[in-house]
């Protein structure tokens, strides 16, 4: 019987962020269009685009190869099991222990390796700046983010995501600087993984300012909609995992009745609202960074980053 | 018995190099090279085999033989323990997949004979040197390493750079051995001990062991690549035929890495607190180092020895908080960072093992290793391209293959680190942690570059554009590598368990058993405390990516249709449009490279209306040769022309000298207390 609802509880989360990644961003767009007195898309929009580009052809480049069709899938499938590994409404998930946080990070990065040579594949200039920038961002970013994830380790003593959001739960934790140094620094990794402004413009096409679409240029059709599905996917694993080990409420083990559960899904909706508003807030009142300012932007995460670490290292109750 | 056995195998490679000699004469070169490499191929899985048997052996008999060879009455000792046997297995296993790798990239050769009679010698001499079980035979062994592999070095002689490299390794590598002398000197002592047991059984006082600890530093450090003493490996590793890098790079810096073990964990006794510091600053130098030199390569082969570089300073760091833990007491802690460095020696020894036979097929189909000359080779090496991909996803420390796992247990032994009480350590480990997650990170932008401008994007040439695909032989032993990389990715507990007698003998501590652990997993200390499943994640990423593939054709869409690509309305670009390898690093170089390597970009237009071509100069500078090897180099040339002028003295000069260095003589001898 446990091992049943254990399961289920798994599959639960792996639909949930599926059906959730889409209208999030469908969400954030909303908002941001609200914010600058247009009406905007319906909520339900990238539901109709994923649908609508799934049932069309694929128009592959005449020297794409196999690797290029493949890529996709691997991407895709990458960013969904990272993503149906964090706690969103409820932890202890069945298969948590199969990947910690740092194992978290490299599946992630295997889905970035991938992209970046889907855009050298067709040997267009497009693909081959969207990937040099891409490399350039996830080489300072990735270092930043393993460094916020030993701050967390050692502050909850493990690196197992469903332990340290418990323990994050727990009156134990207290206010620390290395926690403060780690959330800023993870909402700057977050940001720039995710492409969005100020590091990069999901709404863009323009080429020069773009990274992440001008990898994916010569993608089409299904390809296109499940790069883009990832891509859903991966700003909700970021807004559930910065959700789990900061604001950690209403998440609940299996064992939990139903009551509770619900709670947790409500909390857990009502925390992507609010990041949501949040993240609309920020991209509607900054401008874009030109390509070499990011550097800079990054640097500061990592050196934030190192602070935190250094500071748990030097001492326990930092 | 078996160290019995293992000297047998490794006289029969002795042998091996006569009678390649005697065959090449007298049966032409093709029958010789399958004769050779066949009979490498055969002996190396026997030493394997052996290797195994020991490191496999419940009960961990030592076993020893002391042979009637070298110094009269002294003998020469040898012994398999643990570690030896460990570093037999990556040393034969190595041999064996080159060995099965030139049977078929061997007769593409342009002077076989060149290299035949060396290449079992060198891997006898690997063999040896890990066997050894005293000062005289290590050290003798490890110069026979260094002057095959040289002779291997400079087997295609008419390159003048060849022979460039060739000089510069043989200078390093007699650097390299001098220091290991004096070190083997001082552990000997006053009374000449030069036996393994006698310095175990009587390890040497502080102040000696911290000299000794140093010259084993330098010595072992330079054959394996450590920061600065690397400069020879990117001129010599790439300059050898390619299953020969492949052994230098995946196999001889492992035999260093051995060296280095057996001398600062095995012999040297009690490690200072500061011995530590210094590994883990060097490793973590190197690593960051070594791979931002491979970003700024153009030679595929030299970007892969730049890697190794890398890889070394990973497995020096990894051994650096092995000693720091070590030194504290806290064996269990030890035990995994140890078990971190030592799988990754492992792992490393595979992947770069297959990326060099990649890079040598592609040699051999292109007739070019500059990868700005490459491209699109997937359309016509398929195969070659598919286990080139495999190393490079091992090689940048991603899931589900082996590189990652190593890694992993390697950042797990950093969180163990706060435990440690010496402030240095508190602050020399999270940079060093943050150094090696900058290091992987640019790792996996390395082999993006090395991967996607070779095999990707439109052939820039007529040399890519034709290419053919490698042979079987090369490509079985492509495709085996690349299965051991997966197995040790998803299921790394066993490979795991079967390092610990090695780990329990140098640090007296081991990891818990991982092979009785549920669903394969590994668990470096307590399941809530951390734990990772290659098998699983595996399984998750090959499973979800086949039902999205599956729904997707069912319920959408499988039609695919064929266009040119978008090239902003311009038709028929031409391939030179394609982004470069140095664009491609441009970025990287930017942020990094200004201050690593002083760069500098200078762009000249042409006066407006002209139409001549825009240039874009990029400079360089390697600052640890300019500040390091130039000023010996000017300093050792400085001294040789003032000597010169000793040569051309009167015969009344050349007396007085004469009289002068007997009375000095006389002196020294008379005040000599």
């Amino acid at each position: 019987m446990a091992v049943i609802r254990d399961i289920a509880f798994q599959g639960g989360q792996m639909l949930l962020v599926l059906l959730l990644a889409p209208l999030l961003t469908g969400f954030v767009r909303k908002v941001k269009a609200r914010l600058l007195r247009r009406q905007g898309p319906p909520l339900l929009q990238p539901y109709r685009d994923l649908i609508r580009l799934m049932r069309k052809d694929a128009v592959l480049a005449d020297n794409a190869s196999w690797l290029f069709r493949v890529i996709p899938y691997f991407v895709f499938a990458a960013t969904w099991i990272a993503a149906s590994l964090v706690p969103t409404f409820g932890s202890g998930l069945l298969f948590s222990w199969s990947a910690d946080l740092i194992a978290l990070i490299a599946v992630l990065g295997s889905a970035r390796f991938f992209l970046a040579l889907a855009g050298l594949d067709v040997g267009t200039a497009f693909g081959g700046i969207g990937s040099s920038r891409e490399v350039m961002i996830a080489s300072l970013a990735e270092p930043a983010m393993l460094m916020i994830m030993f701050t967390l380790a050692l502050i909850a003593g493990s690196t197992q995501l469903s332990t340290m959001s418990a323990f994050m739960n727990s009156p134990e934790v207290g206010l620390r600087v290395s926690l403060g140094l780690g959330l800023i620094a993870l909402i700057i990794v977050a940001i720039a993984e995710n492409a969005r402004i100020p590091v990069d413009n999901p709404a863009t096409h323009l080429e020069l300012t773009m990274v992440h679409e001008a990898m994916v240029l010569e993608y089409s059709g299904r390809h296109l909609a499940q790069i883009e599905l990832a891509a859903m996917l991966k700003l909700l694993l970021y807004i559930s995992l910065i959700a789990c080990l900061f604001v950690p409420w209403g998440i609940s083990p299996p064992t939990a009745d139903p009551v509770h559960l619900a709670i947790g899904v409500v909390a857990y909706v009502g925390k992507l609202a609010v990041a949501g508003v949040m993240l609309a807030l920020f991209e509607t009142a900054i401008a874009k960074m030109r390509v070499f300012r990011v550097p800079g932007f990054l640097g500061a995460a990592l050196m934030l980053a190192l602070l935190a670490a250094l500071l748990r290292f030097v001492s326990r109750s930092f | 018995m078996m160290v019995v056995y293992a000297l047998f195998g490794v006289a029969a490679l002795v042998a091996l190099a006569p009678i390649a000699v005697a065959f090449g004469v007298s049966q032409g070169k093709d029958t010789t090279t399958t004769l050779i490499y066949g009979a490498c191929l055969i002996v190396t899985l026997g030493l394997c085999t052996i290797a195994l048997l020991s490191l496999f052996d419940v009960s961990h008999t030592i076993s020893q033989a002391t042979l009637p060879l070298g110094l009269p009455w002294l003998g020469a000792h040898f012994r398999i323990d643990a570690l030896a046997s460990f570093f037999l297995v990556v040393v034969n296993l190595g041999g064996a997949a080159a060995s099965l790798f030139a049977l078929g990239y061997g007769r593409h050769e342009e002077s076989p004979l060149r290299v035949l009679p060396f290449y079992p010698v060198y891997l006898a001499a690997m063999n040896l040197v890990v066997m050894a079980d005293d000062a005289f035979s290590f050290l003798v062994s490890w110069e026979f390493m260094s002057l095959t592999s040289w002779a291997l070095v400079i087997s295609n002689h008419r390159v003048r750079e060849n022979l460039r490299a060739g000089f510069i390794y043989l200078l390093m590598a007699g650097f390299g051995t001098l220091s290991l002398l004096l070190a083997f000197g001082l552990l000997a002592g006053a009374a000449g001990n030069y036996a393994f047991d006698a310095i175990r059984a009587a390890p040497p006082v502080a102040g000696v062991a911290a000299l000794v600890f140093i010259l084993a530093i330098v010595g072992t450090g330079s054959k394996a690549g450590l920061i600065p003493l690397h400069a020879w490996l990117p001129l010599a590793h790439p300059a050898a035929p390619s299953h020969v890098s492949a052994l230098m790079s995946g196999v001889m810096t492992k035999v260093a890495v051995y060296g280095f073990v057996r001398i600062v964990f095995d012999l040297l006794g009690t490690p200072a607190w500061w011995w530590s510091l210094v590994v883990l600053a060097i490793g973590g130098a190197t690593a960051v180092m070594g791979v931002l030199y491979a970003l700024m390569q153009r030679d595929l082969k030299r970007v892969l020895a730049y890697s190794t570089i890398e890889n070394i300073g990973i497995i020096f760091a990894a051994l650096g908080l092995a000693l720091a833990f070590k030194t504290e007491g806290l064996n269990w802690a030890a035990a995994l960072a140890l078990t971190a460095g030592l799988f990754h020696v492992f792992n490393h020894s595979l992947f770069k093992s297959l990326l060099f036979f990649g890079a040598g097929s592609v040699l051999n189909a292109t007739g070019t290793r500059d990868i700005e000359q490459l491209g699109g080779l997937i359309h016509r090496m398929p195969q070659t391209a598919f286990v080139f991909l495999a190393g490079c996803v091992a090689i940048s420390a991603l899931p589900p293959l082996n590189g990652f796992v190593s890694e992993w247990l390697t950042f797990q032994a950093i969180l163990q680190s706060p435990q440690l009480p010496s402030w240095g350590l508190k602050l020399m480990v999270p940079a060093v942690g943050a150094l090696l997650a900058l290091s992987a990170a640019l790792a996996a932008a390395c082999f993006v570059r090395a991967f996607g401008f070779t095999f990707l994007g439109r052939a820039r040439t007529p040399a890519a554009s034709g290419a053919q695909e490698t042979d079987s032989n090369s490509l079985a032993a492509m495709y085996i590598v690349a299965a051991l990389c997966l197995i040790a990715g998803i299921l790394p507990g066993v490979f795991i368990d079967a390092l610990a007698p090695v780990v329990q003998s140098l640090v007296g501590g081991r990891m818990p058993v991982q092979t009785s652990v549920e669903w394969l997993s590994i668990v470096p200390i307590a399941e809530s405390r951390s734990s990772y499943n290659g098998l699983l994640v595996f399984v998750f990423m090959i499973s979800s990516g086949a039902i999205a593939a599956f729904a997707i054709h069912r319920l959408a869409s499988d039609k695919v249709r064929r266009g040119p690509a978008w090239g902003c309305g311009y038709p028929d670009a031409s391939t030179a449009t394609q982004y470069t390898a140095d664009s491609f690093a441009q970025p990287i170089r930017r942020v990094f490279g200004t201050v690593v390597f002083r760069a500098r970009e200078i762009g000249e237009m042409p006066p407006p209306g002209s139409t001549e071509p825009a240039r874009l100069t990029v400079e360089l500078h390697d600052l640890i040769w300019d500040s390091l090897y130039a000023p010996i180099a000017a300093g050792v040339a400085f001294a040789a022309e003032r000597l010169n002028y000793l040569q051309f003295l009167t015969i009344r000069s050349y007396l007085s000298l004469v009289f002068t260095a007997l009375v000095l003589l006389l002196l020294v001898l008379a005040i000599w207390p």
